[in-house]
């Protein structure tokens, strides 16, 4: 058997991590040769770039699907805690003050989330939708006048757009640095494993002791919470929020995401390293497109084919549990 | 009585606590929150927008409403089988679209529009099935994903062709009619919708498909193991959906001659909180079309009443994500605690004095006293049987007993070793009596009133009684038949011990005290049941009088014995004829001597007879303690009772070593033995009684001698 291990991969081990990555490879190899300007500098820091602030909110999204749920409200999270401190910035708040009501405003939205799906026993889904839906609605229509909130001039957030190392824009740093902070809270601490334990198999984790219930609240929590982080990052480059991305697409990107790198949506499967493999597929796939000019609609088209095949041969791979699903888990 | 119980007996005799009760074991208690929700929303809308109520504004936003309840109706029937159909909003725009294009553009007829629409629409519906369907794959996903590609496909088409769309010259008056018109004051959507709503209501719950569909959704391995085909009914109920969206789809190409890229936007969640909101379950099987439409009408209301209002932009999905959280939380909350209530509710013992009683401790020399015959029992079937309720023996001197399994055993004379299942009926054969044709007649609990030919063919007599206009609580099935007897001129007298409670729930009976015991008649002439006596508490053994002019019943928790009049000067009245005995009656039968025995479940003590002047301590005892735990009636002893035609006590039989008849519920008098039955019993009981006459039969009494 050790051999086996140490030689030629063990095709019988071959997951749907390592064929995405395979995939991955293949394509950027293709695009390397077949399109002209695809292999420079400029553009694999464009890549990187443009799957950075997709690949956090899949890092926060992917902690909740291995913990059996799913966070439907997170690009709603996002764009409008920032729209909301920015609106609150240009109408003249205390950054301080502003900072401390959109903290306090995204921590509320998760407890609700968690409280609801761990105590009340809502499904995660339907609890989300719901908050995402409310979380758009309330911002837009009773605390933000227009749909784009520009950041105002000089700020901060403004500022860390700017911030440049090696040539790489901030935002790649903070997606690898969150990376490995979730890489060593999953693997290593014991609230990280807690997140396996209760999306494989909730019933046998509260039986033995793990505190299913609080560890639901916080990774909804965590999930808002590297909402925000992405809402700056994405205020910071582009110097304003449209919270018109809300009705967009991007949520099922995220989606896309961690389910096309492996990470199972029946729960208790999957890591970092699987939003890695997934964000580098999608980051390929959306720059060859841009690059052989496939108009946005057509993107959406592909992007929507695409994550249906990964749902298909997701549930293929991870048939339901008809013991262990919930009432309700549709 | 102090002034303390006195008041006690007002407050629990009085007030109708029961009823909250029985009003939650009612189905319709579920339509009850969306309908006020209902009820509100239209008020508080039609109060504050000036006109809401008016004819050309009820036009325009019933054409709405009908498309809208035309997506919500495909939606519940998905979300009854027990999944979700998010890409209703793509279906319904794709739709659109098709019948704009054949229209329009390729200018063919209105109906071939419609055809495309609604092959739009099924094919649509069908990729959805056979996804989620017959690949399992998780129904939500999935539906959000095909309804981003349907969404990604329509944007695409109606950026290419819009143009097209507006420069076309294609009319029709049909369109015209479709988009405009009113047929009897209804907008055609209005039509479709309802008589579609008609359909499906009456597809679910009175054909197979539509029950197939419940079962899915209530429980799908049920359901699998039930040999329902799982997959392709699910397969079919988003077929389904996407057939209404379709139909959704045609009539807005209808009214706004065109699509645009708002057609459709935002559909999904609307039809899914309106579903949610009206009350359909998630996660299946319970809810239905009228509660889809209950919630198509909140939704609607309140995000057109809020436009109309000129409140901005996200309010709707504001007022949206409130209304699904909250209706989704209180669905699922509902779902969990409702059987939790009711067990908390139902029970609503009442106050109840009992009289004071003559002792029946042994050399207390009342006629009660309790004496050990009964130990001297032989035994038949010892091990054999469980729960012989009732003995009865025919003219071939062969005894006949129900039992716990549903079954009616017969043991062969003369030394009743060899014994058969005479018949199977199932529930829990009571009480027996045979009649002038020599057919078994059983109460059966939990079941009705059955016959048993010589040759076994079961029939059922009975099941149900007329309703009474004042019950909640449906009194019209007999819910704990328990024992019968025949008149001479054939008709069944029997008694259903209890409105309120299944026949195995006894217990909780006789804590909560309340007298919904009644004595029927069976008319075998024309098959017709009658209640004669309502109002007692527990009616038990029935047996017809000697003279067959009156009969003698049982009321178990009063401890009394009555006399109904069949004929004279007092027919159709009762009389009390024993009262306050110190044991809980059950069966009657006829004795030789012109007596009757009488058998006795259990013997009262003064704890319970303490307990039932002290309802509150009842009620609280079976909220917070475990049933083992409660106090109720002593069915450890019991014994038997020789009573004269006046009621006056002659003798009474015991077994104080408690081992063979500790409780006896029956007892038949048979060529000078005494057959001994006893609902918990392993066996039945044969006791020689002296003196009595050896060729004496129950059916010959009844029916003469043998013919």
């Amino acid at each position: 058997m050790a051999m086996i291990a140490i030689g030629w991969p063990n095709w019988r081990r071959l997951n749907q991590e390592g064929i995405v990555f395979a995939i991955a490879i293949l394509l950027f190899a293709a695009a390397a040769i077949g399109l002209p300007g695809f292999l420079t500098a400029d553009n694999l820091v464009a890549i990187v770039r443009s799957v950075s602030v997709l690949g956090i909110l899949a890092l926060g999204m992917a902690v909740v699907i291995i913990g059996r749920g799913i966070d439907l409200s997170a690009v709603a999270i996002m764009a409008m805690s920032v729209a909301w401190y920015l609106q609150l910035l240009n109408t003249g708040t205390s950054d301080g003050l502003a900072f401390a009501y959109v903290l306090a405003g995204v921590l509320a939205i998760g407890l609700f989330n968690g409280f609801l799906v761990a105590y009340a026993d809502v499904p995660a889904i339907f609890v989300t939708l719901a908050t995402g839906s409310f979380v758009f609605g309330y911002v837009r229509s009773q605390l933000i006048t227009q749909d784009a909130v520009p950041v105002p001039q000089g700020h901060w957030v403004e500022l860390l757009g700017g911030v440049r190392f090696l040539d790489i824009p901030v935002e790649v740093f903070v997606f690898a640095g969150l990376a490995f902070l979730f890489f060593l809270f999953l693997r290593y601490t014991k609230w990280g494993r807690y997140i396996y334990f209760a999306g494989d198999n909730p019933v046998a984790a509260r039986n033995i002791g793990v505190p299913v219930r609080p560890m639901l609240v916080l990774r909804y929590v965590l999930s808002a919470f590297v909402a925000l982080i992405a809402g700056l990052l994405t205020a910071a480059s582009l110097h304003s929020i449209n919270t018109r991305i809300v009705n967009s697409t991007l949520l099922y990107d995220i989606v896309l995401v961690a389910v096309i790198g492996g990470i199972g949506l029946s729960g208790g499967r999957g890591g970092v390293r699987n939003v890695l493999v997934g964000a580098a597929l999608i980051g390929i796939l959306l720059n060859a497109m841009t690059i052989i000019d496939i108009p946005l609609l057509y993107q959406n088209l592909i992007k929507a084919a695409i994550l249906l095949g990964a749902i298909i041969v997701d549930g293929i791979i991870n048939p339901r549990d008809e013991q262990t699903a919930q009432q309700g888990d549709i | 009585m102090t002034f303390r119980e006195r008041l006690q007996a007002w407050r629990y005799n009085l007030v109708p606590d029961h009823l909250v009760g029985e009003i939650l074991t009612k189905r319709w208690t579920d339509n009850a929150i969306p309908f006020l929700a209902l009820v509100a929303t239209l008020g508080v809308f039609g109060s504050i927008i000036p006109g809401f109520f008016k004819l050309t504004s009820l036009q325009e936003s019933t054409r709405q409403l009908g498309e809208f309840s035309l997506v919500v109706i495909g939606m519940t029937v998905v979300m009854l089988g027990g999944g979700i159909d998010l890409s209703v909003g793509s279906i319904f725009a794709l739709s659109c679209f098709s019948a704009v294009y054949v229209f329009f553009i390729l200018e063919q007829s209105i109906w071939l529009a419609l055809a495309a629409a609604l092959a739009a629409g099924l094919v649509f519906g069908a990729i959805n099935g056979y996804l989620v369907g017959y690949l399992r794959l998780r129904a939500f996903l999935t539906t959000l994903v095909t309804f981003i590609f349907g969404r990604a496909l329509f944007d695409i088409l109606v950026t290419t062709y819009a143009a097209d769309v507006q420069l076309s010259q294609a009319s029709s008056d049909v369109l015209d009619f479709i988009g405009d018109g009113t047929f009897w004051g209804l907008s055609v959507s209005v039509w479709l919708a309802i008589i579609l709503a008609i359909v499906t209501h009456i597809a679910l719950t009175r054909s197979r498909p539509g029950w197939h569909v419940l079962a899915v959704g209530g429980s799908r391995r049920s359901a699998h193991n039930a040999g329902i085909r799982v997959r392709r009914t699910v397969f079919m109920t988003y077929v389904f959906s996407g057939f209404c969206a379709s139909i959704g789809g045609f009539l807005i190409a209808c009214r706004l001659s065109g699509a645009g890229p708002g057609t459709g936007l935002n559909l999904e969640i609307m039809a899914l909180t309106a579903a949610v909101v009206g009350g359909v379950s998630l996660g299946g099987g319970r809810g239905s079309v009228v509660k889809g439409l209950m919630g198509a009408i909140i939704v609607l209301t309140m995000t057109n009443g809020l436009i109309r209002l000129g409140y901005g932009t996200g309010t709707n999905q504001m007022v949206l994500g409130i209304l699904l959280a909250v209706a989704v939380t209180i669905d699922i909350r509902w779902l969990k605690n409702r059987h939790k209530v009711l067990n908390e509710v139902y029970v609503a013992p009442v106050y109840l004095r009992m009289g004071e009683t003559q002792s029946a401790a042994p050399g207390s020399g009342t006629p009660y006293e309790l004496d050990n015959r009964l130990s001297a029992a032989d035994h038949i079937g010892l091990g054999e049987l469980e729960g012989p309720e009732d003995v009865i023996l025919d003219r071939d001197d062969h005894l006949y007993c129900g039992t716990r399994h549903g079954e009616i055993v017969r043991f062969f004379a003369p030394d009743y070793i060899r014994s058969e299942v005479f018949a199977h009926i199932g529930g829990f054969p009571l009480g027996l009596a045979f009649d002038k044709e020599g057919n078994l007649i059983s109460c059966v609990g939990a079941m009705g009133l059955y016959s048993v030919s010589p040759d076994r063919d079961v029939k059922r007599l009975s099941a149900e009684t007329a309703r009474s206009w004042t019950s909640i609580v449906d009194d019209a099935r007999l819910r704990d038949p328990n024992d019968c007897d025949i008149a001479p001129d054939g008709r069944i007298y029997f008694t259903d011990s209890t409105k309120r409670y299944d026949a195995h729930d006894w217990a909780l009976d006789s804590i909560e005290n309340r007298a919904t015991g009644r004595l029927l008649v069976y008319d075998p002439k024309d098959g017709s049941t009658k209640t004669l006596l309502d109002g007692y508490r527990y009616t038990n053994g029935v047996c017809m009088a000697h003279d067959g002019k009156s009969l003698f019943f049982a009321e178990s928790w009063a401890c009394r014995v009555h006399r109904y009049w069949l004929e004279g000067s007092k027919a159709g009245t009762a009389e009390c004829v024993i009262r306050d005995m110190p044991g809980y009656p059950d069966n009657i039968n006829r004795a030789s001597d012109g007596n009757y025995w009488m058998a006795w479940l259990g013997m009262r003590t003064p704890s319970f007879d303490l307990s039932l002047r002290h309802p509150d301590m009842r009620k609280r005892m079976t909220r917070r303690l475990p049933q083992d735990e409660w106090l109720f009636p002593n069915i450890n002893t019991g014994g038997v009772v020789k009573f004269n035609e006046k009621g006056g006590i002659v003798e009474t039989l015991g077994d104080l070593s408690g081992n063979a008849h500790p409780m006896v519920t029956s007892m038949r008098e048979h060529r000078g033995y005494l057959f001994v039955g006893g609902i918990l019993n392993n066996r039945v009981g044969r006791y020689k009684i002296e003196g009595a006459d050896p060729n004496w039969t129950s059916p010959a009494s009844y029916w003469g001698g043998k013919p």
